[in-house]
């Protein structure tokens, strides 16, 4: 069975968060608690109860990879959610 | 350009209220997600990747330096000091916050802009050709009637849930800048055996999963008939257009499995029975809006008419940038400057809260204030006086904005891909990054001339990489990226969908491949020919050949 | 669920009928499209009003010329996103004349009240979420309309230009 965590986007500001220990919501990966099977489930029902409280916005599961350090995304959107857009937004240098 | 009076002012301020307190009940949760999405929506905000993304509408792509100024301060204080303009002629930001949203209306609105109906099911932004009212061969300006379609669609109550999106463009000159064949509904100003102005009108373009060329249904509209032709169309299509699979509920699928001849039929039986119940464009309104684009107060004499030739002359780098940057304008004395957001390396279409204050400046001294958005994500200031190019030049290059790639292979289209937006697969802006670099040198581009490529992050096709000379659709496989490369793909009046010209590239190809296709058009092209006519001569073989070694 | 006439709350007096149950003699009832194809002469000889209740996939063509024998008719908004009823309340009240009862019945929400009453609509039943209030602030949220349509609400070209 795989490791999942359960994410969302904060429906304030839309930031994305991940859902801790204490069913609170992280803007850190690191802090996110990871589950499987039924487990999973279970903290996915949970965050919905968020989501009821206006707390978050469409919370699911996503997979992960339990290293040495964080629950890390398979997929590479996910990746991309947690740790931000992957790309250098200043241009190398201005030709004219 | 457009000024709104109280009716327009009035109802963008009813909006932004209403919209305050539909925000009000979604965050105290008298509204749930599902009933606030359509609500958002409509008011151009959707849930991206990391945060709310707000597009906000250029009107025709037209605003003024007042109004851009304005974006800058909402970049700066609600976002991350930074804009993206878009394939739409519109801008988003990436990083607002729904909180903030009706405070960002508000400001939008005290400098007449909104972002009604840039999302949802709705009549879009009706776009226009960016060189409007400058164009040597016009035959009107089309954003006049692109002001009349915004109103006539603006909380249009029978339109409002559409089976899907709805984009309309429209040109005024031969020439189509604006991609109108690409569009549910193309308009072009024509003028019949009589020399009276009307419509050549163009239904079912689109790009996306089943990308088409729009088709003529009607030669030629008089002109008055142009909002009770469109509300037959629209209502034909808000009554027959799929509504159980949104990958075929688009207008150009009804007229694709309906037949041109019929849907042609349906839409006349539908006009002719709505053409007198008063959406006939009465001669005062139209003159009323003509008025706000009537041409500004150009200079009766020219001033320091060598100045301009002198300076091509002394200074190279300034004749480089007007050789990629400059297009002749109606009036002698006067220049279109299409000014580039596509720096070396740069996301193309991105600009600072610092570069829209300058282009913001530049626009009030050299440009009677006013500015454009093209299709290509670039900005056009529309009436420079040739005297003022090279002063003008300098204020761009200041603040990184005078490259001289328009046009040119660095001149990339980029959609946000999956770096910012939810509905992506994958990446577009890195490969656009990488091809920009590798093609960096502005002699090797001006010497490969003319070439248009675009890069799409998903099938959605919103980098509209269907209609790129080159077009790269970045696709998934297994996680990886992989680059599918399309040729002879068009949006002028040629129109043309792109032809998939094999296997797609792994991420270590990609670049190769490109510089691949550019090598073969520079060792077979003939005097004078551009990338696509000598594609158009070839056909794909020899790509091929030199892509995959077949043959 | 409430219903919603000439901006009040009302009682609902009408019966919204099952395709097999029977008509009470003298009652006014809503049938489907199809039952009232199947049992028009029926109907018209025992109840004292007919609705008739038409999906997005029905068309008004297959009513229009019987109208003047229709006291009601509902026009179903099955998701909210499903627009065709719009185009429908026009076409009923504009193109054939319809003067009776028009109501939309289904997912009608407070956002989609003006658009609705502008079309032609002039009773709501609306969803059980949906306050009254919300309901008639929702109505005159938005005082400008830009183009002309079954309310026959002054444009704003009409009032830009009062000659017209």
């Amino acid at each position: 069975m795989s490791d999942q965590i359960v994410t969302a986007n904060r429906l304030a500001d839309g930031r994305v968060v991940f859902l801790t220990e204490d069913a609170d919501w992280s803007a850190r990966i690191a802090d996110s608690r990871p589950a499987t099977g039924a487990a999973a489930d279970l903290l996915l029902s949970v965050a919905h109860m968020s989501a009821a409280d206006r707390v978050v916005v469409d919370p699911y599961l996503i997979e992960v990879t339990l290293g040495s350090g964080s629950p890390w995304p398979v997929l590479h959107r996910e990746r991309i959610r947690a740790t931000g857009p992957t790309i250098d937004q200043s241009p190398i240098r201005e030709v004219a | 350009m457009y000024r709104y009076d109280r009716f327009d002012a009035q109802l963008v301020n009813e909006r932004v209220a209403q919209f305050r307190d539909q925000v009000r009940r979604r965050l105290s949760g008298a509204l749930s997600e599902e009933e606030f999405r359509p609500l958002r929506l409509l008011n151009g905000l959707y849930l991206q990747l990391h945060a709310y993304m707000l597009r906000v509408a250029i009107p025709y792509g037209t605003l003024s330096a007042d109004q851009m100024r304005m974006l800058a301060s909402i970049a700066r204080r609600y976002d991350r000091g930074y804009g993206h303009f878009t394939t739409r002629q519109n801008i988003q930001f990436n990083w607002t916050r729904l909180q903030d949203a009706p405070d960002i209306l508000a400001d939008l609105a005290s400098v007449e802009m909104h972002a009604i109906q840039t999302s949802g099911n709705t009549i879009r932004n009706t776009t226009a050709d960016p060189f409007a009212g400058v164009a040597a061969n016009e035959i009107e300006d089309p954003r006049i009637y692109c002001e009349a379609i915004r109103q006539w669609s603006t909380l249009h109550p029978e339109f409002t849930f559409l089976p899907r999106k709805f984009k309309i463009a429209v040109t005024g000159a031969p020439d189509d800048r604006a991609a109108i064949k690409v569009h549910d509904i193309g308009l072009a100003l024509r003028r019949d055996a009589d020399g009276a102005v009307g419509f050549e009108v163009m239904v079912g373009g689109g790009q996306g999963r089943t990308p088409m060329i729009a088709k003529t249904i009607r030669a030629f509209l008089p002109k008055r008939h142009l909002l009770s032709y469109l509300e037959a169309i629209l209502r034909v299509y808000n009554l027959g257009g799929r509504r159980d699979n949104k990958y075929k509920a688009r207008i150009k699928i009804l007229v694709h499995d309906r037949g041109v001849d019929a849907f042609r039929a349906d839409v006349e039986a539908e006009w002719a029975r709505i053409r007198k119940a008063g959406l006939d464009l009465d001669e005062a309104e139209l003159s009323r809006i003509a008025a706000h684009f009537a041409p500004p107060a150009y200079d009766d004499e020219l001033r320091n008419p060598r100045a301009y030739a002198d300076k091509l002359r002394a200074d190279g780098k300034f004749a480089g940038w007007t050789r990629a940057s400059v297009a002749a304008h109606r009036r002698n004395g006067y220049a279109i400057v299409t000014v580039s957001l596509k720096p070396e390396g740069g996301v193309p279409g991105d600009a600072t809260a610092v570069q829209m204050d300058c282009i913001a400046d530049l626009a009030a001294r050299f440009s009677f204030g006013e500015i454009r958005i093209t299709h290509e994500q670039n900005l056009v200031l529309a009436h420079v006086r040739q005297s003022d190019l090279f002063d003008l030049w300098r204020g761009l290059r200041a603040h990184g904005l005078a490259t001289a790639n328009v046009g040119l292979i660095g001149d990339i289209i980029a959609c946000p891909g999956m770096d910012f937006c939810g509905l992506a697969t994958t990446r577009s802006i890195p490969v656009a990054q990488q091809i920009s670099t590798l093609f960096a040198d502005l002699e090797r581009q001006h010497d490969i001339g003319e070439l248009r490529l675009k890069i799409s992050g998903c099938i959605n096709a919103c980098g509209h990489h269907h209609v790129g000379h080159i077009g790269i659709l970045v696709v998934d496989r297994k996680g990886a990226e992989f680059y599918q490369i399309t040729l002879g793909g068009r949006a002028d009046e040629n129109a043309a969908i792109g032809k998939i010209i094999g296997r797609a590239f792994a991420a270590d190809a990609v670049v190769g491949a490109v510089e691949t296709i550019v090598n073969l058009y520079i060792a077979r092209r003939q005097k004078d020919e551009r990338f696509i006519d000598a594609y158009e001569r070839l056909g794909p073989a020899p790509f091929k050949g030199a892509l995959y070694g077949t043959g | 669920m409430a219903l919603v006439r000439d901006r009040r709350a009302v009682e609902d007096d009408w019966i919204a009928l099952n395709d097999g149950a029977p008509a009470a003699p003298g009652s006014s009832v809503i049938v489907s499209l199809e039952r009232w194809r199947r049992d028009r002469a029926g109907l018209a000889a025992s109840v004292a009003r007919i609705g008739v209740r038409l999906s997005g996939d029905d068309a008004v063509a297959d009513i229009a010329d019987a109208l003047d024998t229709l006291d009601l008719v509902a026009l179903t908004f099955p998701a909210f996103s499903d627009g065709r009823a719009y185009s429908m309340a026009r076409l009923l009240r504009e193109r054939h004349g319809f003067r009776g009862e028009l109501r939309a019945v289904g997912n009608v929400l407070r956002d989609q009240a003006s658009l609705m009453a502008r079309c032609g609509f002039d009773a709501f039943e609306l969803g059980a979420q949906v306050s009254i209030d919300g309901w008639l602030t929702a109505l005159s949220e938005i005082s400008v309309c830009y183009q002309p349509a079954a309310d026959r609400r002054g444009t704003a070209a009409e009032l830009r230009h009062p000659s017209l």
